[in-house]
């Protein structure tokens, strides 16, 4: 999809929890690619998977989940193959992750300062001293947060929401990764603090040139961010385009769905187009689509079969029987 | 009848800050909120939106007099509410009721749906058995659940049904004034949208006025008739929701109306000067409580303290500067959305209101 080789290749990835007999798959056969300097957005709501395909690349599935197939390809490597000291090594190293909850990612016990250094040490055990500090104060300037020669010294409770957001892209970042996975990066922040936070991961991408993959709830986050998308539902891929074809020629219903239930600031409707109905779990996977129970275009070919992700345009494919919807009979 | 139906005068609630183990003394104020003025009419839908800390849900507990105030006055349907207590505040509660944000902690799991809904109605003493699970059963079909759901517990529901359950335990016994405190921040975009729309037509059906409480202006511009923003315990600016997002004249509105991210992908989110945390409310700055975030502050700004003042019809703002603000660049609507887009949200619209 992306001119340059990509950066990381992901090929057909299924993380299941459950015995063999009653497998039930938090990501089922999922592939995507993303480049160096690039960004990808995937969007979903909760229970569609997104966190597990981020923490499934990374090989930190919880137990007792387990990878059962497909490929991770970073740099021409297979994540999936190589072994747990080496691993160790591209994680933090060359792959970092930050999380949503900036509150319970930092250890209380312990100053901003002394968890940077901590991360650093971790992949580079030579550094000591007055520089690890100067590194530390250093990680903390860069990512915006005033004052650092006297917060490298404070605990997390003295901070705010978004300074220790801040903190946690400074650990993620001291190791300059080549690519970053944001997931809900800034969902638990206000506004205001979340614009700062997405501007901030723009700067620094702009200058070390990290592919960044953002998983979010929110399109507006995407809208402004990704130069791709991939919306998931239920463990699956079912819409991938360039950004602005997901906003300007939506195809997949869940994603027109998706759209109408965003109230927007730019205009006043008096309804919503909500997406009736919930996800199913996991374990309750409707036959054929798993969309088709909650969809308004749906036909009964979509209960009989998976409807596999189909080209519909430049670099846009959608996993769905009905698309483009313009063609159906009224 | 008054014309209001809630009448919020001079509202503060200021929180000792004690030093020492036991007998502390006093050594500060956390001003929570520290003066608020507002009234909201019958069937009428208030939003209240700043940040995490600028005492928005402190309001909506003063409101419902779940804590007293420090100083001001609250007057219901016509009533001075400020220090009623006992039996006649008791009996008051039962037109002013409360939807929490999450509705996982605001339900006991412990109890059925159709106990959780039946409460109200025996702690305010109302009908007999019968005619209480009749009424069980009209609040389940007014939100959307299913009779079969009364027997269910709340772990069996998801966040969006939770938040149902939620909004018919607030209006199992008939309010007037249902405050909604962030009731749709905890949900998926999918189902806020679910809950926003359902809170409209209880709205139409059955004449409430809202109370709004969000942190997510364009929730609150589809939900609210007027706005107020709060910053720091107090209202900056309040107005009627077109005027307040085509004409906002406080630079703290236009600052959280710029951070919101616009699912326009064309359209770049302009950068805002106004950076910084909101400070302490321990600590409130002198003068105007924003000038420390402000682009716009100047001496007058750090030293005295501007008062909500009318600069049109129903719109007041508190601002020194009010009148040099920039004219906000209006947003193009109809570029909101390309053609294609367009064409299939008629057409999903269309097929969802079959």
């Amino acid at each position: 999809m992306t001119e340059a080789a990509p950066l990381l290749r992901v090929d057909g990835l299924r993380t299941v929890f459950g015995s063999r007999a009653r497998e039930v798959a938090a990501v089922d056969g999922v592939s995507l690619a993303i480049a160096r300097g690039r960004t990808l957005g995937i969007v979903g709501e909760s229970g569609c998977g997104k966190s597990m395909l981020s923490l499934s690349v990374m090989r930190l599935v919880p137990a007792p989940g387990r990878i059962a197939a497909g490929r991770v390809m970073f740099e021409g490597q297979d994540l999936l193959g190589v072994s747990g000291a080496a691993m160790r090594r591209i994680r933090g190293n060359r792959i970092a992750m930050i999380f949503q909850e900036p509150m319970t990612s930092l250890n209380p016990l312990f100053t901003a300062g002394q968890q940077i250094s901590e991360a650093i040490r971790a992949h580079d055990g030579g550094a000591s001293g007055p520089a690890l500090r100067a590194r530390c104060v250093e990680m903390l300037r860069r990512v915006r947060i005033p004052a650092p020669e006297r917060r490298v010294d404070e605990y997390p409770h003295q901070m705010s929401g978004g300074m220790r957001q801040r903190v946690m892209i400074a650990m993620a970042l001291c190791c300059a990764p080549e690519l970053l996975i944001a997931d809900e990066p800034t969902t638990a922040l206000d506004v205001t603090v979340q614009a700062q936070i997405l501007d901030l991961l723009r700067e620094l991408q702009a200058q070390n040139g990290m592919a960044i993959i953002l998983i979010t709830h929110d399109l507006g986050v995407v809208a402004e961010m990704a130069d791709e998308i991939a919306v998931m539902y239920a463990g699956r891929i079912v819409e991938h385009a360039p950004k602005a074809a997901i906003f300007d020629a939506p195809q997949h219903p869940y994603t027109l769905g998706l759209l109408g239930s965003m109230p927007r600031i730019e205009q006043r409707r008096h309804r919503l187009l909500a997406i009736e109905g919930t996800v199913p779990p996991p374990f309750a996977m409707p036959p054929g689509c798993s969309f088709q129970p909650r969809c308004v275009f749906a036909a009964p070919p979509c209960a009989a079969g998976q409807p596999p992700l189909r080209g519909l345009g430049p670099g846009h494919v959608a996993a769905c029987f009905r698309a483009p919807v313009e063609g159906l009979p009224a | 009848m008054t014309a209001w139906l809630l009448e919020v005068a001079d509202l503060a609630k200021h929180y000792p800050v004690r030093a020492g183990v036991l007998l502390g003394r006093t050594i500060g104020q956390v001003r929570a909120v520290d003066g608020v003025s507002f009234t909201l009419a019958r069937g009428e839908t208030l939003g209240l939106v700043g940040e995490s800390g600028c005492g928005k849900s402190t309001v909506a507990r003063l409101l419902l007099r779940l804590i007293d105030p420090t100083s001001g006055s609250l007057r219901f349907d016509g009533q001075d509410i400020t220090a009623l207590s006992g039996e006649p505040l008791r009996r008051l509660r039962r037109r002013f009721q409360i939807v929490f944000q999450d509705p996982f902690a605001s339900l006991n799991p412990r109890m059925t749906v159709a106990e959780i809904l039946e409460e109200p109605l025996l702690v305010h003493a109302v009908g007999d058995a019968a005619s209480r699970r009749a009424r069980v059963a009209e609040l389940l079909a007014l939100v959307g659940l299913d009779a079969y759901h009364a027997a269910r517990r709340p772990h069996e529901f998801s966040g969006g049904q939770r938040q149902r359950i939620g909004i018919a335990r607030a209006l199992a016994v008939d309010p007037s004034l249902v405050v909604c405190d962030e009731p749709v921040s905890a949900l998926d975009v999918s189902i806020q949208a679910q809950i926003v729309n359902l809170l409209k037509d209880l709205q139409a059906r059955l004449g409430l006025s809202y109370v709004f409480i969000a942190h997510d202006l364009a929730v609150v511009k589809h939900m609210a008739d007027r706005v107020a923003v709060m910053y720091l315990g107090r209202i900056l600016e309040i107005a009627p929701v077109e005027a307040l997002f085509a004409d906002p004249r406080h630079p703290y509105t236009r600052t959280l109306m710029a951070a919101v991210p616009s699912p326009d992908p064309h359209r770049a989110r302009p950068r805002d000067a106004s950076g910084g945390d909101v400070p302490s409310p321990s600590a409130i700055p002198a003068g105007c409580r924003f000038h420390t975030r402000c682009g716009f502050a100047i001496d007058l700004c750090r030293a005295q303290e501007p008062t909500l003042t009318p600069w049109a019809e129903n719109h007041l703002t508190a601002c020194h500067r009010a009148a040099e603000l920039p004219p906000q660049p209006a947003v193009p609507e109809a570029a909101a959305m390309a053609p294609a887009a367009a064409t299939r949200m008629a057409l999903y619209a269309q097929r969802s209101g079959r």
